[in-house]
């Protein structure tokens, strides 16, 4: 297609390209409402597109196949924001490693081979791991040890990794990797399942330290990531943290101290018999402290979170009540 | 919704009270409270916490309300602990206690934040740094962070200093505390650790001789295989303690003599080598070990 070389050079009208891989999730619908005004917002995702706006291109197919080579071919795309790593414990564990690792590799081959001048991946701040010794706040430069304890997250810190050391090996590109906090909005994920039950189990004589940040602030940070000179890892943190407990009393919870030990073995057994959705290893989440330092972000993408965490709790109280 | 914005604490009790249980939580917690105690919990620094109280590393005062009082007994009637050089206590802005550990189980560290908190003209409220195992015990873990006392771990002491906080250190660490009685009151190695942060940060460094603790128990043997089994730094055994109390806990009621020194700035490159730090460590540790010599001397009896 010879006619997107054309379209660049065609002054003001022309909007810079960017590529969102996993777009049709929550945080890719959000993020692709808010650029696509600004930007032409190229989607790629083996789901169906649904609910993203009309100029969104959506192709579905997976990462890996070889059409995903013809799009980077033929869009001079100036952006690629991957949002596209699976987390799914209860899914097949090899295929999900596969996609999310061979997934990453082609994409980042890509972004060498066309030269993409800013790559964006999405990580999460699980990869520091929950454990007793943790530091209260976790920094950058903290190592990566959630795989350590729990396997299935093994993925998460690889692409992590990867993410990393293509960073260091490419400085040609601008590679961006945010690790946000526990996301809570309107997203599915392990963390909204667990502070939306009607009763929620928790570790008898433990109470972490927890941060949750809202959805909306994460898609912020993903935009002011996209400003050219902007690139390394950064924290994405809530509005401020406070114990699990104090969560779940604002959301009306039931909650019930179980011993850790009963609570994990309990787990183990149900998740045998999939009765359960929490594998037992992510106990260490209402265990152990996880929490980290957001203050590289605040200083240098200008990120401050705009739902405070009144408004989060407001937020997921909503939410609970809808449910119940 | 009542209880959705974060309440203060007349609101909070209204709501908490509904449910039988935890009216019974609510009395029990009223009679361990006292006015002196809240009132001077009112002067204290709130300028780390959130708007639900708590500072990132757990802490919350509220908590304080209802032991402080406990404290306060066995400070003033208990220990009857004598305090000398209180106004080297500053009374704002970050500051690291380096006092001597004794004692066999921490009261030292227990006195040292009480007569921070009770006999300064404005209360502080001292975060100590806690052994490794601490975060891992159940409850205890919960209760001490509430408490301010955090992991110690050399990041979390410099975030501590840089939000101008109080923090307690104790150098010489475990070495220090399960002493036999023929080392009584004699420092033990102090790491450099401290002092580095103490540059880094700009930190006033102010000494504390602690003399009493090292009579509070009378260990008749340290059960190493114990220790080792429940992964503790020692498993003191007590003569007599655990006929006086459950668990043997309650330490025989001596006289803590308190002395605190005057700040001591230090300058220089917080990375320097560790002969050059170790002169201004040995600075800090002789002049602890001088406080505690004259107030050796001073001492008639170790119950009064």
């Amino acid at each position: 297609m010879a006619t997107s070389k054309t379209d660049k050079g065609e002054g003001a009208g022309e909007r810079k390209r960017v590529l969102i891989t996993g777009i049709s999730g929550r945080l890719g619908r959000e993020l692709s409402r808010q650029l696509h005004r600004n930007y032409r917002v190229i989607g790629i995702d083996r789901r169906p597109a649904e609910d993203l706006p009309v100029d969104v291109e959506h192709h579905r197919l997976d990462l890996r196949r070889n059409r995903t080579r013809a799009i980077f071919r033929e869009e001079s795309i100036s952006a690629v924001v991957h949002l596209g790593t699976i987390y799914n414990p209860r899914r097949d564990p090899v295929s999900d490693h596969r996609t999310n690792i061979v997934g990453l590799q082609r994409l980042l081959g890509y972004v060498r081979s066309y030269n993409i001048p800013k790559l964006i991946v999405l990580s999460t701040a699980d990869v520091y791991g929950p454990q007793a010794e943790n530091i209260t706040f976790l920094n950058e430069d903290s190592p990566l040890l959630a795989a350590a304890r729990f396997v299935a997250i093994r993925d998460l810190v690889s692409v992590d990794m990867a993410a990393m050391s293509f960073m260091w090996k490419h400085p040609d590109t601008e590679t961006v990797i945010l690790r946000p906090v526990h996301i809570v909005g309107d997203v599915g994920n392990t963390a909204m399942k667990y502070l939306l039950r009607p009763w929620v189990p928790r570790v008898l004589g433990f109470d972490p330290m927890v941060q949750l940040v809202h959805q909306d602030d994460v898609v912020r940070s993903i935009v002011l990531a996209l400003e050219d000179g902007v690139r390394g890892v950064y924290n994405v943190d809530g509005p401020t943290a406070v114990p699990a407990s104090v969560i779940l009393k604002h959301l009306g919870a039931r909650q019930i101290p179980i011993p850790s030990s009963v609570l994990r073995f309990a787990l183990k057994q149900m998740w045998r018999f999939r009765l359960t959705r929490f594998p037992s290893a992510e106990v260490d989440h209402i265990q152990w402290p996880a929490t980290v330092d957001g203050s590289r972000a605040r200083r240098e993408l200008g990120y401050a979170p705009a739902h405070d965490m009144t408004s989060i709790l407001q937020m997921l109280r909503e939410s609970s009540d809808r449910m119940r | 919704m009542p209880n959705l914005v974060p309440v203060s604490r007349e609101t909070s009790r209204t709501v908490i009270s509904e449910h039988p249980l935890a009216m019974l939580k609510e009395r029990l917690l009223g009679l361990v409270e006292d006015e002196e105690c809240t009132s001077r919990l009112s002067q204290i620094d709130t300028k780390n916490l959130n708007e639900f109280g708590y500072d990132p590393f757990g802490y919350n005062p509220e908590v304080l309300r209802h032991v402080m009082p406990t404290l306060k007994w066995l400070h003033r009637y208990y220990f009857r602990t004598q305090v000398f050089g209180i106004e080297n206590v500053p009374a704002t802005g970050r500051c690291l206690f380096i006092a001597n550990h004794s004692g066999q189980l921490p009261v030292d560290g227990l006195v040292i934040g009480s007569s921070i908190f009770f006999d300064t003209e404005k209360p502080r409220v001292v975060r100590a740094m806690t052994e490794r195992f601490v975060p891992r015990l159940p409850w205890l873990s919960t209760f001490f962070a509430r408490c301010g006392q955090i992991l110690g771990a050399p990041d979390n002491c410099e975030r501590m200093l840089e939000s101008d906080e109080a923090v307690l250190v104790f150098p010489e660490g475990a070495r220090g505390i399960s002493k036999p009685p023929t080392q009584a009151y004699k420092l033990t190695e102090f790491g450099n650790g401290f002092l580095r942060l103490a540059i880094r940060t700009g930190t006033p460094i102010v000494p504390i001789a602690v003399i009493g603790g090292e009579e509070q128990y009378i260990r008749i043997a340290n059960i190493k295989p114990l220790a080792r089994l429940m992964n503790l730094p020692s498993a003191p055994l007590f003569l007599f303690g655990p006929a006086l109390v459950p668990g043997g806990l309650l330490p025989l009621p001596v006289r803590y003599r308190l002395h605190f020194g005057a700040p001591m700035v230090f300058e220089g490159d917080p990375d320097e080598d560790d002969l050059a730090m170790g002169t201004k460590v040995k600075a800090v540790k002789s002049t602890i070990q001088n406080m505690l010599q004259r107030g050796l001397a001073e001492r008639k009896n170790v119950f009064w």
